[in-house]
């Protein structure tokens, strides 16, 4: 067993080697390209299971698995890169790996392989209106290598962040993922929005990345070491606890700090308020990618890394800044809800979902649920993903649809606006063109929405309300005011997740096709449609691996299957070193998941039935269309504008451009007007004038004061400036010439 | 002493060869000379590199020591030597001046003998600066640097070369005669120009006055270098008009020759002084990051951008010497080690600064040659039609905003650490650079040069030729193998910072 593990570093490497020579020697062979990325995600994850099932028994979290490499001589002292596999470590190579090989096969048909290749003309037309003049589908993408390329570098960041054993090395996993996420959110570069969308989505996580950085040097100067199996020991926080940071005339309490510091990178990459702005814009990416990013890998590394480094946040006592993270996740989780319910493209409404149940997660570890959020994180990754997967499968079909029409159209010399295909009031009655995609989407939401016993999303989702329902009702409402409030914004959001899915549902998939595209959408292949139902699969069964043992016939049913709450033997002793006790079960509690299953069947039906008979597409108003729009268009006055916010997302965007971006550009533009044409360069050009009018009122002084002596100085002064005019013009020879004989008599010199 | 003098050999090697390139008249003949003996004397540096032992060499001592007696009525010496904090210096100077001239073999077409005699008259001073260790040596090869500049700018550059090279010469000069006049003082109060025995000698008799004017005249000669906010104006002028392989030696080596002097002079020379003023000198470090991050920002000049990032990216190493320097009376272990630390990011600075920086202003003549502009305005969706000119320049700016896995990285890693465990509150504040040059880099040179749609006007625009890959390729390769593994060149470094540091512990 042990000799698999020896083997962890290598996980990476398959996709890293994909990416290399892709990049470097498949480039133009595009089907070998994707089959390259394909194989190499596939290898990752066969080890990462072996690896996985390698751990199971080995007692990993007292002793984790660990491989050492030198990295940086410090001074008198070593700095050790290091790979890590600890209980956390073996359940993340389960998912991500995984995931990403289904995502991977799903793009060869979403990139159409195997199709008509554009022509250059084409291209140049397509690069130069923006993306606006597309050439007739389908067409397979252009740039399709470096697609695969670019994914597996991607998976390589993820894996490498997940069996990570150094806080650098996460570090640098992290941001090579923020990398790849720039270059695929930005991968139709000649678009506008998505060149604006990948610079938003990079310099906001980066913002969140500057205080993780911080974090860790503060982390590093105060226990001399960013190996997580050396800091996260009861003696280095004990440590942590009694040191301090100086800023000047106060300091500050260290652990606090640094805790809240490496949460900040989290918050910036899970997409948590007030830095979850770039994660809707992402959606500017091909679907894949946003499914890549929003399911199996990068949102989750803000999760995993907070999970990973909790002792900091003394989870078994709670800590004040623990409950900062509970109150962001909490706040986080109904706030980007609220905005899910008036989103109007597909892709929007599951970004909003996503920072909503990424808030869910950090709700989880915020009240000290690290199984409970780690749960909800590998349930989570499997149906989103599979949600995203069918809505870009729905696009696919929507733009043959459109494509079909525009086509059709054509010789009528007819005028007509090519209908958007992600906009979900173009759609309706998909479930009939699009069957494969309907039933496998039907699956995801059930499991987003918490549909209860057959989702998984239920299991993951009950344990966190549980959790907090267990606290707050054992401690009272003002010891256990923090889980009180977390208990009621996650049911409120539940409520919101199911009605917005149902929404989604009953928008796309019940009703009338609201448009002739609609119509003529088609099924995705097959590429595409079995990693759809790969992925429903999982999004029922994954929950069983959780099942608390207490719950009616379900526990006893897994209890003698020898499965009964597997995860939370599995995940509870992750972090006994550093605790000193392991992570406590939480029950099945019949009050939170009866509430719960209640709330998610009506939302989710009363979207649906709500929703499922709208007429108007996408040009009618929403005021007119849209029946939760209508209600709030009945309230006098703040009625249609609070509506309006929540289409436009409480204006977080608009906000930060006049607070942030623009005052940043005026001051620097500022700035440089003082450096070039204001202050100090002006300084020094005053200086250099100073210089020649000194030396003027000197050669004055020269004619009229001193005499004859001096004129002939200042002749030679004359002389000399000529003959420096005169060597810059041309004759460099000349000067070359002294030039040498200065370095003769140097050498002279020396020989003497 | 023994055997050959080989610091003098490597020294003086590119005067040989500029010496041949006045006999030769083939311009043809000129460049192949050029290339070839350019090469072979990086070669001999990378000899150099395996040859010495930083580890072996213990606190003020020197491999290859040379010493000879020169201008005895002073006490001048002709004395040269090499530790882990110049090796790796001046390797990078064979390797960039390598570069600089292949790559000029095929854009300079005017005057080709001047230019190539002065390209290898140049490597002479950089080379001489950072093997001297007689501070009137040192004083003359600084100065030697300064003339082939002056003519690399003032013939071969834009059309406002003549104003750039003369504030560049009068600037950096101005500096420098204020450290004559501190080398000066040194000499009456001590006797000599050893660098190696100045260390730990009384100056002054202990006037603190006398000892602080000495160090600021010497900090205002590197600090002009470097450049340090607000002696920087010399530096967005002297990069915008000078040719592509003047800017990158101007930002690859010479900028670095000041740092140098920060830490083979001022520091361990003047430990109390600087130990009482590091303040002033960590006030300034963090202004340049910052306000040379948003200056850069502010510009619509490719070109003036890079010279001001290079403002911004000198400040990151000038902190981590403050920090150092913060903390030179202190003997905790734990202090040692993260001095150690931040000395080592700011030498491994001046060398990721030197490769990634010389690869943008590489890559700023490339597209110059081509479109005859800078104009960040003028272009747009290049990505479209010139694939791999994108890769390398996506490449080139990814490192120098420090991404991990990138050298650029690695040093900012480590100026940040050692910083934030000694003077926490003003690390704080350097920060902001590290997301200041992130928006500059993907807003003003990525989007604006190669995303959205494509700008007709380029749309036959040629991608890369086979020599400017030729020219980038090891910096990019070196840079991300630096970024990967540093170990190998922090083995070197690090070796020279803990000898250097005991010398004043």
């Amino acid at each position: 067993m042990e000799s698999i593990l020896n083997y962890t570093p290598l996980i990476p490497v398959f996709p890293i080697v994909a990416f290399l020579s892709i990049i470097l020697l498949t480039r133009d062979n595009k089907r070998l390209s994707s089959t390259i990325a394909i194989v190499g995600a596939a290898l990752a994850w066969l080890l990462s299971w072996a690896v996985f099932f390698a751990s199971l028994g080995a007692k990993l979290a007292e002793h984790p698995y660990v491989q050492e490499l030198a990295w940086l001589p410090t001074g008198s002292s070593i700095f050790k890169m290091s790979v890590m596999v600890d209980p956390l470590t073996a359940i993340m190579l389960v998912m991500v790996p995984f995931v990403a090989t289904l995502i991977f096969i799903y793009s060869t048909g979403y990139h159409n392989v195997g199709k008509r290749e554009i022509s250059e003309e084409e291209w140049l037309r397509l690069t130069r209106s923006g993306g606006k003049e597309m050439p007739e589908a389908p067409y397979v993408e252009p740039k399709y290598s470096r697609f695969f390329a670019y994914v597996s570098l991607f998976l390589a960041g993820m894996l490498t962040l997940v069996v990570s054993g150094n806080l650098l090395l996460l570090f640098i996993a992290w941001e090579i993922m923020g990398l790849c996420s720039y270059l695929l959110i930005g991968f139709w570069f000649y678009k506008d929005s998505a060149a604006n969308a990948a610079k938003k989505a990079f310099l906001t996580t980066r913002v969140g990345d500057v205080l993780l950085f911080m974090g860790l040097a503060l982390l590093y100067s105060k226990t001399g070491s960013l190996n997580l199996y050396e800091i996260l020991t009861a003696e280095k926080i004990e440590l942590l606890k009694e040191a301090t940071v100086t800023l000047g005339f106060m300091s500050i309490p260290a652990l606090p700090t640094i805790a809240l510091l490496i949460f900040g990178g989290a918050v910036g990459k899970s997409a948590q308020f007030p830095l979850h702005v770039w994660l809707p814009d992402a959606m500017e990416g091909p679907t894949p990618v946003s499914a890549m990013i929003h399911a199996a890998t990068m949102v989750a590394a803000g999760v995993f890394l907070v999970a990973r480094m909790l002792p900091l946040f003394e989870p078994l006592e709670g800590s004040w800044w623990l409950n900062v993270v509970a109150l962001i996740g909490a706040f986080t989780a109904v706030f980007a809800a609220t905005i899910a319910v008036a989103q109007n493209d597909i892709k929007r409404v599951l970004a909003y979902s996503t920072i909503s149940q990424l808030g869910y997660m950090f709700a989880a570890l915020g009240i000290g649920g690290f199984i409970a959020g780690v749960f909800h994180m590998l349930t989570h990754a499997f149906f989103k993903a599979l949600l995203f997967l069918g809505s870009g499968s729905v696009i696919h079909g929507m733009e043959h649809g459109v494509h079909h029409v525009a086509h059709h159209n054509h010789g009528h010399g007819e005028h007509h606006d090519h209908p958007d295909p992600q906009d979900m009031w173009n759609m309706g009655n998909l479930r009939k063109h699009m069957p494969e995609t309907f039933w496998t989407y039907l699956v995801g939401t059930m499991a987003l929405a918490g549909i209860p016993i057959i989702t998984a999303g239920f299991w993951s989702k009950d344990e966190i309300l549980a959790e907090a329902y267990e606290i707050w009702t054992h401690e009272g409402l003002t010891q256990g005011a923090i889980p009180f409030i977390v208990w009621l914004l996650l049911t409120i959001g539940a409520v919101l997740t199911a009605f917005y899915m149902g929404r989604q549902l009953g928008l796309v998939f019940w009703g009338k096709e609201r448009t002739e595209a609609a119509k003529h959408a088609h099924e995705s292949p097959r590429s595409m449609t079995v990693p759809l139902m790969v992925l429903a699969i999982f999004s029922i069964g994954f929950g069983w691996i959780n099942i608390p043992d207490n719950t009616p016939v379900l526990g006893p049913l897994t209890e003698s299957l020898g499965i009964a709450g597997w995860l939370h033997e599995f995940l509870a002793e992750t972090h006994i070193a550093a605790l000193g006790e392991k992570y406590h079960g939480v029950p099945f509690v019949m009050q939170v998941a009866g509430l719960s299953s209640l709330l998610a069947i009506a939302g989710l039906v009363g979207g649906i039935w709500l929703y499922k008979g709208v007429t108007g597409d996408a040009t009618v108003s929403a005021f007119e269309r849209d029946p939760v729009a209508r209600l709030f268009a009945k309230i006098p006055l703040i009625g249609k504008p609070l509506w309006r916010m929540l289409e436009n997302k409480y204006y977080v965007d608009e906000i930060y451009s006049a607070l942030v971006v623009r005052p940043v550009v005026a001051f620097a533009d500022f700035l440089f007007k003082f450096d070039d044409a204001w202050i100090i360069d002006p300084i020094v050009n005053g200086v250099g004038r100073f210089g020649r009018f000194i030396a003027d009122v000197g050669r004055l002084i020269d004619v009229y004061v001193v005499d004859g002596t001096v004129n002939l100085v200042g002749f030679m002064a004359d002389e000399l400036s000529a003959g420096l005019r005169r060597l810059q013009t041309g004759r460099v020879q000349n000067y070359l010439v002294i030039l040498l004989a200065g370095v003769l008599a140097l050498a002279g010199l020396f020989l003497s | 002493m023994n055997g050959l003098p080989i610091l003098s050999i490597i020294t003086f090697a590119p005067l040989v060869a500029a010496l041949v390139v006045l006999l030769l008249n083939n311009e043809r003949a000129i460049k192949t000379w050029s290339v070839v003996s350019s090469f072979v004397i990086f070669l001999l540096t990378l000899w150099l590199w395996f040859a010495v032992d930083p580890k072996a060499l213990g606190p003020g001592e020197f491999a290859f020591l040379e010493e000879y007696s020169w201008i005895p009525a002073i006490n001048v010496f002709y004395r040269m030597g090499v530790d882990g904090l110049s090796v790796p210096l001046i390797t990078l100077t064979g390797l960039l001046t390598f570069l600089s001239i292949f790559y000029s073999t095929y854009v300079i077409n005017h005057r080709v003998k001047e230019y190539f005699f002065l390209f290898l008259f140049l490597e002479v001073g950089m080379f001489g600066v950072f093997t001297s260790l007689d501070y009137f040596l040192f004083y003359v090869f600084w100065e030697i640097g300064l003339v082939p500049m002056y003519f690399l700018i003032g013939i071969w550059g834009g059309p406002r070369r003549e104003y750039a090279a003369i504030k560049f010469f009068i600037y950096t000069l101005a500096g420098s005669v204020l450290m004559l006049l501190a080398i000066l003082g040194l000499y009456f109060s001590t006797g000599t120009f050893d660098l190696t025995a100045l260390p730990g000698q009384e100056l002054f008799g202990g006037n603190f006055v006398l000892k602080s004017l000495a160090f600021w005249g010497i900090f205002l000669a590197f600090a002009i270098k470097v450049p340090m906010w607000p002696f920087h104006t010399w530096l967005p002028d002297a990069h915008v008009e000078a040719p592509t392989a003047g800017s990158v030696i101007l930002a690859g080596i010479l900028l670095k020759l000041g740092g140098y002097g920060f830490l083979r002079i001022l520091m361990p020379i003047f430990p109390d002084v600087f130990n009482a003023y590091w303040p002033v000198v960590a006030v300034l470090a963090v202004i340049s990051i910052v306000y040379g991050a948003l200056v850069a920002m502010a510009q619509w000049d490719l070109k003036k951008l890079i010279a001001y990032s290079s403002v911004n990216h000198m400040g990151y190493a000038m902190l981590g010497i403050a920090a150092a320097a913060a903390t030179l009376n202190s003997s905790d272990p734990a202090v040692l080690d993260s001095r150690a630390i931040a000395v080592n990011g700011a030498i491994f600075q001046f060398i990721a600064h030197g490769l990634i920086t010389g690869a943008l202003f590489f890559l700023v003549g490339v597209i110059y040659e081509r479109a005859h502009t800078r104009d960040l305005k003028a272009f747009g969706g290049l990505g479209a039609v010139v694939p791999k000119y994108y890769a390398f320049m996506a490449a080139a700016t990814f490192a120098s905003l420090g991404l991990p896995g990138l050298a650029g990285f690695v040093s900012e890693f480590m100026v940040f650490r050692g910083a934030f465990a000694l003077i926490p509150y003003i690390a704080a504040i350097g920060v902001l650079g590290i997301v200041l040059t992130a928006a500059m880099y993907l807003w003003k040179i990525i989007q604006m040069v190669f995303l959205g749609p494509l700008n007709e006007k380029w749309k036959d625009l040629p991608d890369m030729h086979w020599w400017e890959i030729a020219t980038l390729t090891p910096l990019v390769i070196l840079f991300t193998l630096f970024g990967v593994y540093p170990k190998p060149i922090l083995d070197y470094v690090n070796a020279g910072v803990v000898a250097l540091l005991d010398l004043m512990s």
